[in-house]
């Protein structure tokens, strides 16, 4: 379980990028975090391990107090926490299996990442991921050969190969086509629901968010506005989170093509896959 | 946008370096006068001209009847020492930049390093290859190991500078996410950085191969050792079909490399 508490972040220059942000997600439950930008979205997952340093506030993963914990610890912490990134981050030199492997960085000593001699049952941990997410016959492909929503893929393998107990996640579909997008959003959401995580992701999408997560937590300059199942999302909120607008058009936009959509993916997704 | 106002048919570019008008009229003129009165001070004498390209000509005779026999002996002695001095100085500084560079790489080193490592190639880049081995022939004496030693402490600011530059260019969001898995600091290195920097990194020390063995025959000339003391021998004897021979040694060997280098360089990629 993760709790923030009364979560704070100021950056040197400029206004505050987190306020006060309280929350707590219990294990197995998909958070969205949606606002727009500039509202501290990226920022908030980055504080959760530290690659941003909060200024205030606690955050708790179980036990643990993530943001008093000295190098060592951290790197500890952090090995525990699953992050996929925007525009996948992938090492694009490095094979996909490599990457997968850099998952596991944190548990291994240097001599053993450095002669790429991992452990056996990280290797087939490894393998056992990369067919999860179909694509086991592209392992010794470098990284750059691949399509954006197989890279993605890889992004997730990498974090899954981590073992985590929380995943973070970074607007996954950011430079997705909307079919891979599903795709993608689909596969982490079954993949939570299969191994329990807690999970925040941050996305710009909010019908895909709608679509896919168990509860929606909207941002507005930093402070929570919203924070609900996705289907109290109104209008009212919407403008709330976002900005006076007229919201009429993405409600039939989300009904319409996706219910057809959705049927096609299903049925294509086992050829997909492989 | 109002109804009926009326635009302007012409448009000039405002002056964008010097916007008064005096100072644009007045600054051509006083770099014209400067350069008149520079060159007037430079004694240009029409007779030192003409001997001049009278020696010239005897240079190129000379070159135009390359002599590798005569002196071979000695040619063969200076190009195995120039080769050799660049090979050895360009692995060991190679090998002594890669620290170097990753801490004088401001995204990941701390503020101290950085500026050490920064000072290092500084001192390293601003002193010439030339005044380099002037002082390091009178510290160690002639020959090929003061070449050597200043090949290699030039090399080391060459490769450091432009792999800090290159590491400092590499992808934020790829370290980010290496270092999000709980990375240490060398295994960050070794994911991160180095799939990022390698293909450059050897396409570096290729070049400053090449640039290596061009500069040892220009630091030969002031006592440290390989070919270029050889040249300096035989232009000092007047031999210059000798002397021509070395430098078509010198220009085969160098486009040689190059081509080498850059066939490399590009299959790396």
């Amino acid at each position: 379980m993760l709790t923030l508490n009364q979560l704070t972040k100021v950056y040197s220059v400029g206004d505050p990028a987190l306020r006060d942000v309280t929350f707590r997600v219990p294990r197995g439950q998909v958070v969205g975090l949606i606002g727009p930008s500039g509202a501290g979205k990226s920022t908030l997952i980055r504080c959760i391990n530290r690659l941003v340093e909060p200024s205030s506030g606690a955050i708790y993963l179980d036990e643990t107090d993530l943001t008093c914990l000295g190098s060592r610890e951290l790197r500890r912490a952090r090995r525990r926490i699953g992050m996929i990134f925007q525009e996948y981050a992938l090492v694009e030199r490095l094979t996909v299996m490599e990457n997968v492997l850099s998952g596991r960085l944190g548990y291994v000593p240097f001599w053993r990442s450095f002669t790429r001699r991992f452990p056996g049952h990280d290797i087939e941990n490894a393998y056992r991921l990369l067919d999860r997410v179909g694509l086991l016959a592209h392992a010794d492909k470098r990284a750059d050969a691949l399509s954006g929503g197989q890279r993605q893929r890889v992004g997730i393998a990498r974090a899954l190969a981590q073992e985590p107990e929380l995943l973070l996640v970074d607007e996954p579909t950011a430079s997705l086509d909307p079919k891979t997008s599903r795709q993608i959003m689909r596969l982490i959401t079954e993949i939570c629901a299969e191994r329990q995580l807690p999970a925040i992701v941050n996305i710009h999408d909010v019908p895909l968010a709608q679509q896919f997560v168990d509860r929606l937590v909207g941002l507005r300059a930093g402070q929570m506005v919203f924070d609900d199942t996705p289907d109290r999302l109104d209008e009212t909120m919407l403008s709330e989170i976002y900005g006076a607008e007229d919201w009429t058009a993405m409600d039939q936009e989300d009904d319409e093509p996706e219910s057809s959509s959705d049927a096609q993916i299903s049925l294509r997704l086992p050829g997909a896959a492989t | 946008m109002t109804a009926n106002a009326a635009y302007p048919r012409r448009w000039k570019r405002p002056p964008q370096l010097v916007t008064t008008r005096r100072w644009r009229l007045t600054l051509p003129l006083l770099v014209v006068a400067y350069l008149v009165l520079a060159l007037g001070s430079l004694e240009i004498d029409a007779g030192r001209v003409v001997e001049g390209l009278s020696r010239g000509a005897r240079f190129i005779q000379g070159f135009l009847q390359p002599d590798f026999v005569s002196r071979w002996q000695d040619i063969r002695q200076g190009l195995i020492e120039s080769l050799t001095m660049t090979l050895t100085a360009t692995v060991v500084g190679v090998l002594i930049s890669v620290p170097i560079g990753i801490g004088a790489a401001r995204n990941l080193s701390p503020r101290p390093v950085y500026l050490v490592c920064r000072s290092i190639v500084a001192v390293s880049r601003s002193l010439q290859e030339i005044i380099i081995a002037i002082f390091l022939v009178a510290m160690f004496g002639f020959g090929p190991f003061a070449g050597f030693l200043t090949l290699a402490f030039a090399s080391i600011g060459f490769v450091a500078k432009l792999l800090a530059d290159d590491i400092e260019e590499a992808s934020a969001s790829q370290i980010e996410a290496i270092r999000a898995t709980g990375a240490s600091g060398l295994q960050l290195i070794h994911y991160a950085i180095q799939p990022q920097v390698m293909p450059r990194l050897i396409g570096l020390s290729l070049y400053r191969l090449d640039i290596n063995f061009r500069e040892s025959a220009v630091i030969g000339i002031v006592g440290a050792g390989g070919i270029g003391a050889t040249l300096n021998t035989a232009i000092d004897r007047y031999e210059y079909d000798s002397a021509g021979a070395i430098l078509l040694l010198v220009i085969a060997i160098v486009m040689l490399s190059e081509y080498g280098s850059s066939y490399l360089r590009k299959t790396l990629q």
